[in-house]
């Protein structure tokens, strides 16, 4: 992959960059890039999203992680930090889409309405072009999913935009080593079809139901077991990621637009207590207080008009902001290729135009994103200790003149506007569609969104 | 207790109606949720706290249900014209009418964020009452595309067209007259290719009658016999600014039908449309392909030769149709009527062609036939730059926003403004989606193209002045001058920018408010 030199201009003296040397496929990155450089970024205005915003400050980095974060003027820069002039930039951190479909999903397909033993990570294809707009979006966590055909369509996974050439190179590791990831759920019409899918609603509601169940004895076999391997149940890797939603420690994402079908979810959470984020949430603003009671999350998504489908009639532009003022936590995402990375932005400035407050906007994107995903403590805002994923920006992060200058990954520049082919894959041209397999490869047309 | 209880009609707007209502500052909603957030923060229950809004909103709701059968009593009296169903409880209409007495003028705290727009007056009519109405637009800055942005502008409405433009000192403003204010003034918007009307919001079989698919070619379909005026999405794009859609037949047959260009008011074709016939529309490439074994096209060189061979009969059916003894004329054929308009260049042929072979294709074709060539969506028109300035035929360009997929894989945000400064004469459109968002919005897509090389004047006119040359309604349409039709949009701030709202749009002289959108 190209190593290309800082695109902000060195102030101080030029320290060689040992950036690019970060080990960004060993499972533990963070250990691997702990001798670099310190780089240390002047002048820039700051928007951390968790404590003050600066209009002179300075970020320090360090083996992939952020050092420091505060006022220039206060912020020393030790002297063997590589110094870099940002002023008049925009620096904050990298921006975290919790549904995103880039790199050619394949997940479940055909045969079954649940299929909880599939697993997205098998299918994607790291050199998408897809990718490399993800980057010139600004993104730096996606959590890529299967489609929202089934009821339940497989595992997700959290993926970091690492440079690298496998899927591996871009995993995110739980303290344990466990590839880190979801289950993709989705209830109203997208998944009703012909059997053995399910016809109605409730029909959709009692297969999931009965699915939990099996999940619960699988787990309670499996415990009353104790390690005897003769009384143990036969393994289903199925099973076992719903054991794991069922404890807590994969988070279920759940396709729903319809306020019914949102209730639903709730209901079947609640049911087997199953923790939960609501994606698209078109209906939201119809039960914003009751998804605010049950204390579920939502990611939210705005498109340019309403329709397209009937579940998405009521969509509207005030959505993300009613669900605030409920005191719903709300993100936004993509839903690549629904909207574009590149404009992820928008989005939030559309939920601002629509109500929202300017802080939760851009909460939305990124540390809202980051504790749906798991991730709060590591990513989401510029503070010391979390991983060094930012944004550098030439203006205002919610202005249409404004744009992405550079993406970084833990400490390493993964996009730079001015490198002539992350340009191509930032605008657009000839040849930046060269790589890529269309996202919804599925079975038809209703697992679109 | 629950929204849901909302009419249909409302429940599409959540915040529909107290939100630009009200003379005070802060909208009445937002009010609201600030008192009940004020009595959460002073230990009241959330429930309670949202159960007052939520009290309050009804109390809107009852009153707004009031003023609504108000009006319509009087409405049923003669007195005051009835409220179009637009974007939610949006206006209240002067029950003296427009034309009686001096206009109040707003407050100076309704004209912020959401007052700019003047409320209080904003008499909503229908069409045929506009003729009477006799308005006055205000902006701090009017584009009218006819020359440099006016600071302090006014534009003076008579009888559905512009009267005067000026700055507020040129433009004495008769005291009758009612007045609206904005940040921002532009020409309403004109999305130079959609299919609104015709791909409906629901997106079911009931509401799509874009596309045909019984023959690759049928140019005989009529815009006029499918446009729905009353379709919701006409509603939502005229919620931004649009005001005149180009629209009809999508792309993805051969030639694919006729399309028409409409007024986003007037609730029946009749009074929506302004051009019953503007092109033909054709296809080239994969989205004209069939897949399916013996059928045709299914390949690039097909549609060709099946084009060629459509227009060459045309071309006998014109010279038949010459012949000095009725009796030796053809049948009518309205298929190679409607192709022979073409010829005749009566009627554009618009290709929607994006990669770089069809585009070429396209261009040669029309220097075969000699007609009126407009290209459509042309993704890959950037490497053919030379070719399309030489033929000088227009372009109106894909939704800058359009996804990057099968033939518009190589798509760039550029595009507009490389062909722009080229000198190619370009519009901009919201094109045809066939799923989620079913429409685009036009004014978004040129913020876009504006973020991406265009200037913001550039930009505009591709949605206004450069979108009706190219659909040749610019004696009419597409800039604010006098003569022309009444036809403005007015917004908040800079309306390229995400952040800012559509206040409302005037069309043939009337007035649609609603809330800052």
């Amino acid at each position: 992959m190209i190593i290309a030199p800082p695109r902000l201009k060195p102030a101080g003296h030029t320290a060689t960059l040992l950036l690019c040397l970060a080990g960004a496929a060993a499972p533990a990155p963070q250990a691997a890039v702990a001798q670099q450089t310190p780089l240390a970024i002047v002048g820039a205005r700051i928007v951390p999203i968790r404590g003050v915003e600066l209009e002179r400050g300075t970020l320090i980095v360090a083996g992939g992680k952020i050092v420091t974060v505060g006022a220039a003027d206060a912020v020393t820069v030790p002297p063997d930090a590589q110094r870099v002039d940002a002023a008049g930039k925009v620096i904050m951190p990298g921006l975290i889409c919790t549904h995103n479909h880039v790199g050619g999903i394949g997940g479940a397909d055909s045969t079954a309405p649940l299929q909880p033993d599939v697993r997205i990570y098998d299918s994607l294809n790291v050199l998408d072009a897809g990718y490399r707009r993800v980057v010139a979006g600004g993104l730096t966590t996606v959590n890529i999913m299967p489609g929202s055909g089934h009821l339940l369509s497989g595992q997700t996974v959290y993926l970091k935009m690492r440079k690298g050439n496998t899927i591996e190179d871009r995993f995110i590791r739980d303290r344990e080593g466990r590839v880190m990831g979801g289950i993709k759920m989705a209830n109203g019409t997208n998944s009703i079809r012909e059997a053995p899918f399910p016809g109605t609603r409730a029909k959709s509601a009692a297969l999931v139901r009965e699915r939990y169940i099996k999940a619960l004895e699988y787990r309670d076999k499996t415990a009353r077991a104790a390690g005897d391997p003769e009384k143990m149940p036969p393994r289903d890797i199925g099973l076992e990621a719903m054991v794991q939603a069922l404890a807590g420690t994969r988070i279920v994402h759940h396709h729903t637009h319809r306020h019914d079908d949102i209730l639903t979810v709730l209901r079947l959470a609640k049911e087997f207590n199953f923790r939960v984020v609501l994606h698209h949430v078109s209906e939201g603003w119809k039960v914003a207080d009751e998804i605010a009671r049950a204390g579920v999350p939502c990611s939210v998504i705005l498109v340019d008009s309403p329709g397209g489908k009937l579940e998405a009639r009521d969509m509207a532009f005030e959505n993300a902001g009613i669900l605030e003022k409920a005191g719903v936590k709300v993100a936004f995402h993509t839903d690549d290729w629904i909207t574009d990375s590149r404009l992820f932005f928008r989005m939030a400035a559309l939920g601002v135009r629509g109500g929202m407050s300017r802080e939760g906007a851009l909460k939305a994107l990124t540390v809202h994103g980051a504790e749906m995903l798991d991730l709060g403590d590591r990513i989401g805002t510029l503070e010391p200790g979390k991983d060094a994923d930012f944004i550098v920006l030439s203006g205002d992060p919610l202005s249409v003149y404004s744009k992405v200058l550079e993406t970084w990954v833990e400490g390493e520049k993964v996009f730079d506007r001015d490198d002539p082919e992350d340009h191509l894959h930032a605008v657009g041209g000839f040849g930046a569609g060269n790589e890529q397999v269309p996202y919804f490869c599925c079975f038809d047309e209703a697992s679109k969104q | 207790m629950r929204r849901d209880k909302y009419s249909a009609k409302q429940s599409r707007n959540p915040l529909f109606a107290p939100r630009a209502n009200r003379a005070g500052s802060v909208p009445r909603v937002q009010r609201a949720v600030k008192q009940s957030r004020d009595r959460k923060r002073a230990g009241k229950g959330g429930n309670e706290a949202t159960m007052e809004w939520r009290n309050r909103a009804a109390t809107v709701r009852e009153r707004a249900k009031a003023a609504t059968k108000r009006r319509t009593d009087e409405a049923t009296k003669g007195r005051v014209a009835h409220r179009f169903s637009g974007g939610g409880l949006e206006s209240r209409a002067n029950a003296a009418g427009p034309s009686h007495g001096p206009t109040p003028r707003p407050s100076p705290p309704a004209r912020s964020r959401v007052g700019c727009f003047l409320i209080a007056t904003a008499a909503v009519l229908i069409a045929g009452h506009s003729a009477g109405a006799q308005v006055a637009v205000r902006g701090k800055t009017v584009h009218t595309m006819a020359g440099p942005a006016i600071e302090n502008g006014v534009v003076l409405i008579r009888d559905g067209k512009i009267a005067a433009v000026g700055t507020a000192a040129q433009v004495q403003i008769p005291a009758d007259f009612q007045v609206l204010d904005a940040a921002v003034v532009t020409p309403g918007l004109i999305d130079a290719h959609s299919t609104v009307g015709f791909s409906g919001i629901l997106n079911i079989p009931h509401d799509q009658d874009q596309l045909e698919h019984s023959a690759p070619i049928q140019p005989e379909l009529r815009a006029v016999d499918a446009f729905n005026a009353r379709e919701k999405l006409l509603e939502w794009v005229r919620g931004f600014g649009v005001t005149t859609v180009h629209t009809g037949h999508a792309p993805g047959e051969l030639v694919s039908g006729q399309t028409l260009i409409a007024k986003t008011a007037g609730e029946t074709v009749d009074r929506a449309v302004i051009v019953p016939s503007a092109t033909v529309a054709a296809t080239l490439g994969p989205a004209a392909q069939k897949s399916e074994k013996g059928k045709s096209p299914g390949t690039r060189g097909k549609m060709m030769a099946m084009l060629r061979a459509e227009f060459i009969k045309a071309q006998e059916y014109l010279r038949k149709q010459e012949n000095p003894d009725v009796e030796k004329r053809p049948e009518r054929n309205l298929s190679l009527e409607a192709l022979g308009k073409v010829l005749k260049r009566e009627l554009p042929l618009m290709v929607t062609a994006n990669q770089a072979q069809d585009i070429d294709s396209a261009l040669r074709l029309a220097k075969e036939f000699e007609f009126k060539l407009i290209l459509d969506s042309a993704t890959e028109s950037y490497l053919l730059i030379d070719e399309i300035k030489a033929s000088g035929v227009p372009v109106i360009v894909h939704p800058t926003m359009t996804r990057a997929y099968g033939e518009l894989r190589n798509l760039s945000f550029e595009t507009a403004a490389k062909l722009r400064h080229a000198g190619i004469p370009i519009a901009l459109q919201s094109g045809y989606e066939d799923y989620v968002p079913k429409t685009r919005v036009v004014l978004f897509e040129a913020a876009i193209a504006a973020g991406n090389g265009l200037t913001f004047d550039e930009a505009l006119a591709t949605i206004t002045l450069d979108a009706a040359r190219i659909l040749g309604i610019d004696a009419r349409l597409g800039s604010l001058e006098v003569g022309k039709d009444a036809d403005l949009a007015l917004y908040d701030g800079d309306p390229f920018e995400y952040t800012s709202h559509c206040l409302g749009v005037v069309i043939n002289g009337q007035v649609f408010n609603q809330p800052p959108r």
